[in-house]
């Protein structure tokens, strides 16, 4: 991939992808704090908790990652490229569209989100999640923490499908 | 040889009589199953009210084609609705593959339209993100994208087979559909594309088309990575092909049609040779006679934007269908 065509604000997304491997330690680390203080942040009233929480969520993933406040954090399973940020927001693999130097087709100066998800998910201890199939957003949680429901994330994608 | 014979005598649009094995009662599907190579076009819709335009336009590919895609506002521009296209041609006893992009309509909307279409015959769909609106004449208009290809995938395979839309609620009587995607062997990240490959049959694609094909070798390597993940037994290849008018278009498509990848090698025999239009046929004629003996391919999808007249010629030139004919309509 021609490395200068793109444009700076996207180095960061760059540096996330390439550093997948660690932020999937971290991730690995901060889950289990996440799920113990589940029970927490349900005594104090998830609505009292959200608002700091998402504060402090969005200050550190919108540097990382330009994250979009789903509300339903999939970076595990897209190589820590975050899928809201392609155009059509796939969240199931890259368009047919990708430029041949995989910039996106829809914004040639922009490295395609799922050329990236790929090279991260190569670098991934549990890289084959890419390959699991997500399901579609449920747009009720757009604008929420995603950290306030750490377990959310199960029920998001199918493993019936063949990894490969 | 003979086409499909066991339609029902007296009326073109009846659904042919169930098979087991089969999900659909058309004829594209049982083509497939029983090891035709299959030809498939594209036909692309007009910008009328008037259902002799689209008459006229699928009249060209009459005997030459197994199915006829009906696409759906493709390249972002407006055109008559693929619901509408396929239910005017599917009573004329075309057999038709709906493409249903996700880029115009939300989840409720697209199994909908499903239920509509199975039940005016449509026996194919289509499933395809779709283009971005900045690609087309609307580009102000409001992106949908509430599904992607997969989960509407999902979605269908689940309506037809489990007689439920995707909240849960049944479905009364389920759609009889053959499912089919889209594939780009051409673009990156391409040592992903054969598991993009399997996560599209995971979820339903019984049958897909490429994008146009202009690099053999790159097919090549495609189909030899499918076939080793043994995903040709389990879905149906059909791979697109289309001639090119000029080098001027080419580079023209190359540029400005997301996805379409074509070797400069290629532009340079087109720019050097005397008669464009006749080496563009020639060179797909060529890509054809090549890519019907790849292992894995299980038909072509002939794109001739704009000089649909031509489809037949190429067709017959490049012998795929080996003598056989396609459905016709009776005189
Ligand atoms: S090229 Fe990549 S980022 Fe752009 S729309 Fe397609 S999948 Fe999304």
């Amino acid at each position: 991939m021609g490395e200068n065509v793109f444009r700076s604000p996207y180095q960061m997304r760059r540096w996330s992808v390439r550093h997948a491997h660690l932020l999937e330690t971290i991730y690995g680390l901060f889950h289990p704090v996440l799920r113990l203080l589940t029970p927490l942040w349900r005594t104090i009233g998830l609505t009292r908790v959200e608002k700091p929480l998402l504060v402090i969520e969005n200050a550190i993933k919108a540097r990382l990652f330009d994250c979009q406040t789903c509300g339903q954090c999939v970076l595990g399973q897209t190589g820590m490229s975050c899928p809201m940020n392609c155009p059509k927001s796939l969240r199931n693999g890259p368009c047919g569209g990708v430029r041949d130097n995989g910039a996106c087709e829809l914004d040639g100066e922009m490295p395609c989100v799922w050329v990236l998800a790929w090279q991260g998910s190569r670098r991934m201890r549990h890289g084959q999640n890419i390959l699991d199939r997500l399901q579609p957003l449920d747009h009720r949680r757009i604008g929420h923490s995603s950290w306030l429901e750490a377990d959310a994330l199960a029920g998001q994608s199918k493993r019936d499908g063949r990894r490969v | 040889m003979e086409p499909v014979s066991d339609a029902v005598p007296g009326d073109p649009a009846a659904a042919l009589p169930p098979l087991p094995g089969h999900n659909s009662r058309g004829r594209l599907e049982r083509l497939l199953r029983r090891g035709d190579f299959v030809v498939t076009a594209e036909l692309s819709p007009p910008d009328s009210a008037d259902p002799e335009d689209v008459y006229r336009r699928a009249a060209v590919f009459e005997g030459w084609v197994d199915a006829l895609n009906a696409t759906d506002g493709s390249g972002a521009n407006c055109h008559m609705s693929s619901v509408a296209v396929c239910a005017l041609l599917n009573r004329l006893g075309f057999a038709l593959v709906m493409q249903v992009s996700c880029r115009d309509h939300n989840r409720i909307a697209i199994q909908g339209n499903v239920l509509g279409a199975a039940a005016m015959g449509v026996c194919n769909i289509l499933c395809l993100t779709g283009d971005g609106v900045e690609a087309g004449d609307h580009p102000d208009a409001k992106p949908v994208f509430d599904l992607d290809s997969i989960s509407l995938l999902d979605t269908l395979r689940a309506m037809r087979d489990e007689s439920r839309f995707m909240s849960g609620r049944l479905i009364n009587t389920p759609p009889q559909i053959f499912l089919g995607a889209a594939i780009n062997p051409f673009a990156p990240p391409l040592d992903y594309r054969p598991h993009h490959l399997a996560k599209k049959i995971a979820a339903g694609a019984q049958f897909v088309q490429s994008q146009y094909c202009f690099d053999v070798p790159r097919l090549r390597e495609y189909m030899a990575q499918v076939t080793d993940l043994g995903l040709h037994e389990e879905c149906f290849v059909l791979i697109g092909v289309g001639p090119l008018a000029s080098a001027g278009a080419g580079a023209w498509l190359r540029s400005n049609v997301a996805g379409v990848h074509i070797p400069d090698a290629l532009l340079d025999r087109m720019r050097k040779c005397g008669d464009p239009q006749r080496e563009g046929r020639n060179i797909c004629v060529e890509i054809m006679e090549q890519v019907r003996e790849i292992e894995g391919v299980a038909g072509v999808h002939v794109m001739a934007y704009r000089q649909e007249e031509m489809a037949a010629e190429i067709i017959q030139r490049s012998h795929v269908l080996k003598g056989r004919r396609p459905w016709k309509r009776q005189p």
